[in-house]
């Protein structure tokens, strides 16, 4: 159970980041993680709750006392074990997550003081990686059974890996020319590097899911020969602004910049313009970020909520809820404005956007006008990263008898863990339906036991 | 007596006493022996008891030799001369026909064993001066006189008689009782009270009964169904005290039956059989093999050193002859351990003796005109000091032995050296045992599969590896836990435990006490013995062949010389107990059939070890438990008549923790070879000696298990069955656990295959590698339910933060839906539907709080904050917080910080006068919910100013709580320590806390006759302190069960009125609080509860200090972030009080006290099916006990108070002076001392008493006190002594040495805080036991003096017996010419006196000899020597004198760390 008290001696220290001034210059990334004694004496800190929130704070339930306590033991390939075991990806988890473990962390009573979580996580799997102990474990005998999976988003990869394991022949279909699916192309490449997405889908070919790339799946009466079929299409219809002068050119979506960005088409570029990123959430922030690093004239993120409290709000989202607490994003660190209380009113350009009007509000639902508060500025690009709404039609409403839907797909955008614990969860449905509907397992004296287990 | 009726089973009765005997040394009977000991008797009336009728008694009665001349004269016929006739006395039934029937049977027996009938005699009896229960179950008492038929000799006679006497009762059954039988003793008893027995039989005051020897009881019992059979005397023996190991007992005599023979018996063996009369008291079926040994022809003296030893390992004072003895009749018999005080007579030999522990008080006097007497307690018979020879006390294991015909007191050393000599035991054992270490060493056996797949197949999970196992292999320790257990029980839970989790350990409480197996290590013995039992009727070298084992738990080359054991004495078989996977579930069966077969034909075969393993687990083969296999074989062959032809040893994969050894061994297996633990261990742990550390873990876990019971050796354990099954069909234990208590059903054969099945499954096919995550030790998603979980907690502390009502609900709805599915017994009922009423009549909320309290956490486990928060609540709400073991800080007595329950528990920590004072209750913690049996212990840096000073010790030195209270050894004592705390406080009501096991409700019968106001029933998965996670687990048994059964056996028994009752154990919602009230709870108690409202996130880390939020730590740092207000919890009760009341609405019913004990409105929820399928039985639960419309089902009047004429009153009145003072004043100085702290009066008052003082003579005796007692007294002289003086010296005129007798008795100076105590003669066990502050001057104590003492100054200038400073962790000792030897140095170091210490002695050696008259003392000073002195100096201690801590702290300064700071 880390070191008696040493949540007391040691401060949490945060992951090391590059100079905000300095890693707008490229797009490798900007956080790393501390040197391997430091974040064992970070995991030291924990305490291993008898009831450990983080543990529940987390979508995936990952093992994060018992991986800290191996973390501090020095028992990393033990550790990594362990988190395997409830987290197919943690190389993504890592550096993507938002860590609602930490901020269920019991020290974390005291604000500020969490257990570095996330940097160990992350700290855990490299290491895994860079010693060679990831490798594939393709299962011992197949089943005989197939999956189709649509849709190579984290969800889909997670539930792949999971029935690949199992012994069913999983296929995965992705309309993108690589896979990965928001990770792939909608997060900055200085979030995370590509080429561990490129790792991860090795070890899944290696492990037996075959990756069909560039294939548009459009009715399900293509994926008939399959056993079951799995829907991970993500929730890829985006919020729209229905303002005046939406219609103007330099008013994009965010994912079809960041999709740009990942492609290096230039199609859209922020180059030298005034940038203005319409919603404050992380989609936003990586809109903030990349133009940043295309130079953009100037940048700013405004948000239509109200400025949140510094420090969690009891009241309202008491320990160990996710604070709803204002929170300054890395890309906002390297420059540019934001402002709250913010409702767009309309755009106004000739035939391309020029200018952005808004006007305060109440800060919070329904969010009414301030009168006389009326602002315009100069906007060359206007990104919009206001969420989804959904996923797009076509698919899912065929879900059912075999066809099972998952991640975003099934329960709205969300982050990256509560996909993977979709995937992973949906793999344990298809098996049981498989098992359910097939004669299974080749050994039938043993049959029912297996189920029973 | 009555039968078992829902929860109550009349077989857990307990029963305690008075008991002593009067013999004339030169044999000559007289009348005046008779009048003496009846004297002896009524002044120990105040050790007996009466039941819900106050007339009634739980029994007296008096064994003498037979009174020739009264039966000559009165039997009506002519009798043949003395020692030619015998005389049975026969309880027989008031129906007249059956009682012909009955007597035509008796008369029957006589002529058909060839002995002559003479005549029946009418005993005359004055009915009314029994108990209106008495009267209404009194026998019709007849002498049945039978001729001794020609040629018989004394002792063939003797024994016809004895088969006379078994052939009726064989034939007659449970109504015909024949108390005595015999040509040499007779026996008159009856449910009576001691004055009540001369009175009912007028025979008693004739003046032709005469007798030589008379042994007398008096009888405490826990029920008040006390039957006139279970009086005492039995035929040969008084007793007081409880046999612990008795299940296991009467099992190991049942399977020796079927090789008893006698040359004495001949044939008439088989007429005598079963050898225990069944429904027996312990004492019955101890006196029913005690008789047939006897009668086998050993010495009484002989038969009860095999059946009762004492400790003699590891002693260098036990002579060669003797421990050879012991040893050889090990091989025969496992000990009967006590804690017992037997006294016993045959006629001609008299005498009394104490087990090994020494836990009950024994005094005896033998005058300059040839009396002996003997008794529980000094003073019974008024003896002139000037007629006294000598005044003497049983001691611990010693034999007190008066021959009659010999006329004198045979010393104990002569009497077991006589016996001891018959034969050359000593030889015998060292010709014919072998150690299982000096067998050839074998090559252990590899694992014949990879060891991964060998743990998923026994069911290991990763928490196992590292909650149990590393720390075994690591530490050595089996791991400690904090908060309680709120898993669901075994049964309910959805994850198949192991067998070994539905089996719940037993502990004593109240009547027996749980020994410390650390501190005590002397009395225990982990060796057990494996090989064929012979004839216990014969003795013969070849009944030493026996293999000695001295650790259970065996390594694997051990099990494998163990197996290939070629010595021509033994011969082992290995049976396997798997089964082929492809049997399935119906495979187990068979598998038990073919195992119990093969176990029949390998005792045929002529093994005498059978190994029973699962090495055969494989791909194709499954285990089965190795508990089923264990004790199914067992019963098997005890069924079979021919257990005793074999020892069992298991060689299994699946045990693997202290609790799973442990079950094994107390079904039958005399070791265990855990083969894949050991393999797990040393896979695990990365030190040679891993494997080592692990098994010497066990076995200490063992021994503390096994204590919690009060047993001290492994071989009484085994096949003790001490366990409850909670969850087991009745099916399945009848065949299996035979014997075992299984209340509420459960799974079967069936089910446990499948679980079996089920783990194989995960091994093979051979796939996932890692281990299961279970979450049973804290809490992991997926994994085992925990009550408490992220959800509830937080929950909770929204609702109490902001969130208000509809957040308790959602908090409430969680839980008890929770609960419902699959968590608690609780869960599975549901409220009747009943006609609802407007929620405005319903009782306010603002009532129902004051009937909640918080539990016992004491400052010191929780922060000063946390404590305070609590208290201030409760204060607030008018119900009850609880200062738990760790007194209270004197500035809070006066403000709403103030703990009204104040506790009482075994290391008396900060309880003083003051203390006791200012309490609203005193509650005696008799156990507690997380760990039962056991004591507890506060590690020295923990320790910190206040925390001492409100403990009064000293800053950096260790606590020890010990296991047992040691002035409860029994339910008379905790009578006395009730009247204690009455006399500290007469307003305070009066408390005991127990522990849900099988039996509480006797036991809290026997609370409520002891005349306590309150009894908390407490159940096993509560409990916040620190303990090892066995007993956190699988000790004691949820509240449900305990407090039906005691709601139904105190209304069965009429006390229900009498005493409140409270439960408490995990309780969280309105709808906990009415279960409980409808089980019979008046009052509920809190604990986890009302910490999560104050910040408790059930980090389980309470024993680290490290307690992140400030609850339970000292660390300052760390409680700077404690959050908690008292608001928050009286927020968090209004909220369940709200919850009660639309609960008490929608049942109809408006007041509170209209619910309790209303159990007809509960019913098992038929909604829910999984306990159902998993066979649980809910009735015995749900059972109204059978009484009369109108019986109070809840407390409805006061106890009467014991205190109208206690000698007090005038000691208060007469504020000083002389008074005479006997046995029956009891806590002379209590009262006194409470009128004056309660007044503030602070001038000084010197009282002088002459005579034999009561127990607890000077108890808590305040400042300005001064007791001179001249003569003598009885047990805890000094008690709690709060800052008074005593003296105790014998009567000017005595004609004995004072320094050569005994003055006090036992336990002196128990919990001492403050003031001094000069004794000028011997005191008994346990002088000074957890003194914290008084200084005291003695001429010699007994075993285990100074033992836990953590403050003041002791000076012994005499001997000291064994064990001497045990556990010891401050204050210092003087000991003059002290026995090294004798001196437990495991906490303590020995050395010569420097100058201050000098000072010291001298200082307190004259004033010893100024108050006292001390010759010793005064010889002492007049030729000073101080060389002669060793100081025994505390390690702690002297860390802290070296180095004092700084003076800092919040609190004020004790005296003891001015000392230590000077």
């Amino acid at each position: 159970m880390g070191r008696i008290g040493a949540f007391k001696q040691v401060a949490r220290a945060e992951a090391p980041e590059r100079d905000p001034g300095l890693r707008v210059g490229d797009l490798r990334e900007f956080v790393g993680t501390l040197p391997l004694t430091e974040l064992r004496e970070q995991a030291s800190r924990c305490m291993e709750c008898g009831v450990p929130f983080c543990h529940n704070g987390c979508p995936l339930g990952n093992l994060i006392p018992d991986w800290n306590d191996l973390v501090y033991r020095d028992s990393w390939r033990e550790a990594l074990d362990q988190l395997h075991r409830t987290n197919n990806f943690p190389e993504l988890t890592g550096r993507l997550c938002p860590a609602p473990c930490e901020a269920a962390c019991v020290l974390e009573i005291e604000e500020g003081n969490a257990v570095a979580i996330k940097q160990v996580e992350r700290a855990i799997v490299d290491r895994g990686w860079d010693e060679g102990w990831i490798v594939p474990r393709p299962p011992a005998r197949l089943t005989g059974r197939s999956v189709a999976i649509v849709g190579s988003g984290p969800s889909g990869l997670a539930c792949a890996q999971q029935l690949a394991r199992a012994g069913e022949r999983v296929v995965v279909y992705e309309r993108d020319e690589a896979a990965g699916g928001l990770v792939r192309f909608g997060v900055p490449e200085f979030k995370i590097e590509k080429h561990l997405v490129e790792r991860r889908v090795d070890q899944l070919r290696a492990e037996g899911v075959e990756l069909r790339l560039g294939v548009e799946v459009t009715s399900l009466e293509e994926l008939a020969e399959y056993d079951a079929v799995v829907l991970a299409v993500g929730a890829r219809v985006p919020r729209d602004l229905p303002v005046p002068g939406r219609e103007l050119d330099g008013v994009r979506f965010a994912m079809e910049y960041l999709y740009d960005r990942q492609r290096r088409t230039g199609a859209i570029s922020a180059a030298g313009k005034h940038v203005v990123v319409v919603g404050g959430g992380d989609t936003g922030a990586d809109c903030v970020g990349h133009a940043h690093r295309e130079g953009a004239a100037s940048v700013t993120q405004i948000e239509l909520v109200g400025e949140p409290p510094a420090s969690r709000p009891d009241d309202l989202t008491p320990w160990p809820a996710w604070p709803m607490k204002l929170r300054t994003s890395y890309a906002l660190k390297e420059g540019g404005e934001r402002d709250f209380s913010v409702s767009t009113t309309h755009l106004s350009g000739a035939g391309r956007v020029e200018r952005i009007h808004w006007q305060r509000n109440s800060g919070r639902p329904p969010f009414e006008p301030v009168p006389g508060t009326e602002e315009e500025h100069p906007a060359d690009l206007v990104l919009l990263a206001m969420g989804f709404t959904g996923p797009e039609p076509g698919l899912v409403e065929q879900a059912g008898g075999g066809v099972f839907v998952t991640g975003d797909a099934r329960r709205g955008q969300s982050l990256i863990v509560w996909a993977i614990a979709e995937g992973r969860r949906t793999a344990d449905e298809v098996r049981a339906y498989l098992d359910d509907a097939f004669v299974s397992v080749a050994d039938a004296g043993r049959a029912k036991y297996t189920a029973a287990r | 007596m009555r039968g078992a009726q829902g929860l109550y089973d009349p077989a857990y009765e307990h029963d305690s006493c008075g008991v002593g005997f009067v013999a004339r040394l030169d044999g000559a009977a007289s009348h005046e022996t008779v009048t003496r000991s009846l004297t002896v008797l009524a002044n120990m009336e105040h050790r007996g008891a009466a039941g819900a009728d106050a007339d009634t008694g739980d029994g007296a009665g008096i064994l003498t030799q037979l009174p020739d001349g009264l039966l000559r004269a009165t039997a009506g016929f002519p009798l043949p001369p003395r020692g030619r006739y015998g005389v049975a006395v026969c309880f027989l039934p008031q129906l007249a026909s059956r009682r012909r029937e009955l007597e035509a049977l008796l008369e029957g027996a006589v002529a058909g064993e060839g002995q002559s009938l003479l005549g029946w005699r009418d005993v005359p009896v004055r009915r009314r001066e029994a108990g209106a229960t008495a009267q209404l179950h009194a026998p019709v008492i007849r002498q049945l006189f039978v001729g001794a038929a020609d040629g018989l000799d004394a002792d063939a006679f003797e024994r016809k008689l004895y088969v006379v006497r078994r052939v009726a009762e064989r034939a007659a059954g449970r109504d015909l009782v024949v108390p005595s039988c015999s040509a040499r003793t007779i026996v008159y008893k009856g449910m009576l009270s001691a004055p009540q027995l001369p009175r009912y039989f007028p025979d008693l005051g004739d003046e032709r009964f005469a007798t030589a020897v008379a042994l007398v009881h008096s009888r405490f019992s826990t029920n008040t169904f006390p039957s006139w059979e279970l009086a005492h005397p039995y035929r040969l023996i008084a007793h007081n005290g409880e046999i612990n190991t008795l299940r296991g007992n009467v099992n190991w005599i049942r399977a020796r039956e079927s090789q008893l023979a006698s040359e004495l018996f001949g044939d008439d063996l088989a007429k005598v059989l079963p050898v225990i009369r069944p429904g027996g008291s312990d004492t019955a079926m101890l006196d029913n093999v005690l008789e047939l040994l006897v009668l086998a022809g050993r010495s009484l003296p002989h038969a009860l050193m095999m059946m009762v030893p004492e400790a003699y390992r590891g002693r260098p004072d036990v002579p060669e002859e003797l421990l050879g003895f012991y040893r050889f009749h090990e091989c025969l018999t496992e000990a009967w351990d006590g804690p017992a005080a037997i006294a016993f007579t045959d006629g001609t030999l008299v005498g009394a003796t104490l087990d090994r522990n020494g836990l009950r008080p024994g005094r005896f006097i033998e005058t300059t005109d040839g009396w002996v007497v003997l008794a529980s307690e000094a003073g019974v018979l008024d003896v002139p000091a000037s007629q006294v020879r000598r005044k003497g006390r049983l001691q611990p294991g010693r034999l007190f032995l008066v021959d009659l015909a010999q006329g004198r007191i045979v010393p104990d050393a002569e009497a077991k050296a006589g016996v001891a000599a018959r034969r050359p035991y000593g030889e015998w054992f060292a010709r014919r045992h072998v150690r299982l270490a000096d067998l050839p060493r074998r090559e252990p056996r590899p694992l014949a599969e990879p060891l991964r797949r060998l743990q998923l197949a026994f069911g290991y999970t990763q928490e196992d590896m590292k909650v149990m196992l590393a720390p075994l292999a690591a530490n050595g320790e089996e791991a400690v836990g904090s908060m309680g257990n709120d898993t669901p029980l075994a049964v309910l839970s959805d994850r198949r435990p192991l067998l070994y989790s539905y089996f719940k350990q037993l502990f004593a409480q109240v009547t027996n006490p749980p020994i410390d197996p650390i501190r005590e290590a002397i009395v225990m013995s982990k060796a057990t013995l494996v090989g064929a039992e012979r004839n216990l009727l014969d003795e013969s070298p070849e009944h030493a062949r026996q293999l000695v084992i001295d650790d259970p738990v065996l390594r694997d080359e051990e099990l494998e010389s163990l197996r290939q054991v070629s010595t021509g004495l033994f011969r082992a078989q290995t049976l396997d107990f798997t089964w082929p996977v492809a049997e399935g579930v119906e495979g187990l069966e068979h598998a038990l059939e073919r195992l119990h077969a093969e176990a029949d034909e390998a005792l045929a075969g002529g093994a005498n070890v059978l190994v029973l393993s699962d090495r055969a687990v494989g791909r194709e083969r499954v285990a089965m438990p190795s508990l089923l296999a264990t004790s199914s074989v067992h019963h098997h062959l005890v069924r079979a008549g021919t257990r005793l032809q074999a020892g069992l040893v298991v060689e299994s994969g699946e045990p693997r923790s202290v609790q799973s050894v442990a079950t094994l061994i107390g079904y039958g297996a005399s070791a265990v070879n855990p083969y894949l633990m050991l393999a797990t261990v040393r896979d695990l742990v990365p030190r040679d000696d891993a494997e080592r550390r692990a098994i010497a873990a066990v076995s200490k876990g063992l021994l503390k298990t096994i204590s919690k019971m009060g047993i001290s050796t492994l071989s009484s354990y085994c096949g003790a069955q001490v366990f409850e099954a909670v969850g087991l069909s009745a099916e399945l234990v009848e065949r299996h656990f035979t014997g075992t208590p299984s209340r509420i059903g459960g799974i079967g054969l069936a089910e446990l295959a499948e679980g079996a099945l089920a783990r194989h499954a995960r091994a093979y096919p051979e796939r996932d590698e890692l281990l299961p995550v279970v979450g049973l030790y804290a809490w992991r998603r997926g994994g085992e339910h925990h009550q408490w979980n992220p959800d509830t907690i937080a929950l909770l502390q929204h609702a109490v933060r902001g969130g208000g009502r509809p957040t308790y609900q959602q908090f409430a709805a969680t839980v008890n839906a929770d609960s419902a599915r699959r968590s608690t017994l609780r869960g599975l009922l549901r409220f009747r539907e009943r006609d609802p009423i407007p929620l405005d009549e319903v009782e306010p909320a603002a009532e129902i709080v004051k009937r909640f309290s918080t539990g016992a956490m004491s400052l010191g486990s929780l922060s000063r904050e946390a404590h305070e928060t609590l208290a201030v609540a409760m204060n607030r709400i008018g119900g009850r917080s609880n200062t738990g073991e760790g007194g209270e800080d004197p500035e809070r007595f006066g403000d709403e910080r103030r703990s009204r329950i104040k506790q009482v528990a075994s290391g008396r920590f900060g309880v003083n006068i003051d203390y006791l004072a200012n309490a609203d209750e005193l509650q005696i913690k008799m156990a507690q919910g997380a760990k039962p049996g056991e004591g507890g212990q506060l590690p020295g840096h923990k320790v910190d100013p206040y925390i001492a000073s409100i403990r009064f010790t000293t800053p950096g030195v260790g606590l020890i709580s010990p296991p047992p209270h040691h002035d409860i050894y029994s339910i008379e004592d905790l009578k006395q320590l009730i009247y204690d705390l009455r006399c500290a406080n007469p307003v305070a009501r009066v408390s005991v806390k127990l522990v849900a096991e099988v039996g509480v409700g006797t036991i809290a019968a026997g609370v409520a006759k002891c005349g306590a106001d309150h009894v908390l029933v407490s159940g096993h998965d509560g409990g916040t302190g620190a303990s090892p996670i066995s007993s956190i687990l699988h000790a004691g048994i949820p509240w449900e069960i305990g407090l039906a059964e005691t709601q139904q056996t105190l209304v069965l028994n009429g006390l229900r009125s009498r005493i409140f009752v409270q439960t408490d154990g995990q309780l969280k919602t309105g709808r906990d609080v009415v279960v409980a009230a409808l089980l019979g709870a008046d009052e509920m108690g809190f604990a986890t509860a009302p910490l999560i409202a104050t910040g408790c996130v059930m980090m389980r880390a309470c024993h680290l200090n490290t307690c992140p939020v400030g609850v339970a730590t000292q660390d300052p740092e760390l409680r700077r972030r404690f959050r908690g207000k008292p608001e928050h919890v009286v927020e968090y009760f209004f909220h369940v009080a709200d919850d009660v009341r639309e609960i008490m609405a929608s049942l109809g019913i408006a007041r509170f006290d209209d619910l309790v004990g209303r159990v007809d409105l509960l019913e098992a929820d038929e909604a829910l099916s999984h306990w159902r399928t998993r066979g649980i039985d809910l009735t015995h639960l749900l059972r109204a006990p059978d009484v009369p419309a109108g019986t109070p089902l809840r407390r409805t009047e006061a106890q009467a108070s014991p205190l109208q004429g206690a000698l007090d009153h005038r000691l208060i009145a007469a504020g000083g002076g002389t008074f005479a003072v006997r046995n029956t004043d009891r806590t002379v100085g209590g009262l006194l001392s409470h009128h004056v702290t309660r007044h503030g009066l602070r001038e000084e008052r010197r009282y002088e008493l002459h005579g034999s003082a009561g127990q607890s003579f000077g108890a808590w005796l305040a400042p300005g006190l001064e007791l001179t007692l001249v003569g003598d007294a009885n047990d805890y002289v000094g008690k709690g002594l709060s800052g008074g003086v005593l003296a105790l010296r014998p009567a000017e005129d005595a004609a004995f040495r004072a320094e050569e007798n005994v003055i006090a008795g036992n336990t002196v100076l128990y919990g001492a805080t403050a003031g001094r105590a000069f004794f000028r003669g011997l005191a008994g066990e346990r002088f000074a036991v957890r003194n914290s502050g008084a200084s005291a001057v003695v001429e010699g104590v007994g075993d285990h003096g100074c033992e836990y003492m953590t403050g003041g100054r002791v000076v012994v200038i005499g001997p000291t017996g064994r064990n001497f400073a045990a556990g010891m962790s401050g204050g210092l000792v003087y000991v003059l010419d002290l026995d090294a030897a004798a001196c437990n140095t495991q906490t303590v170091g020995l050395e010569p006196l420097d100058a201050r210490d000098e000072e010291t002695v001298r200082g307190l050696l004259v004033e010893h000899a100024a108050r006292t008259g001390s010759t010793v003392a005064s010889a002492l000073l007049a030729s000073w020597a101080p060389a002669r002195f060793t100081k025994v100096l505390p390690h702690d201690y002297r860390a802290v004198l070296d180095q004092p801590l700084s003076a800092g702290g919040i609190g004020f300064v004790t005296r003891e760390t001015e000392g230590a700071a000077a």
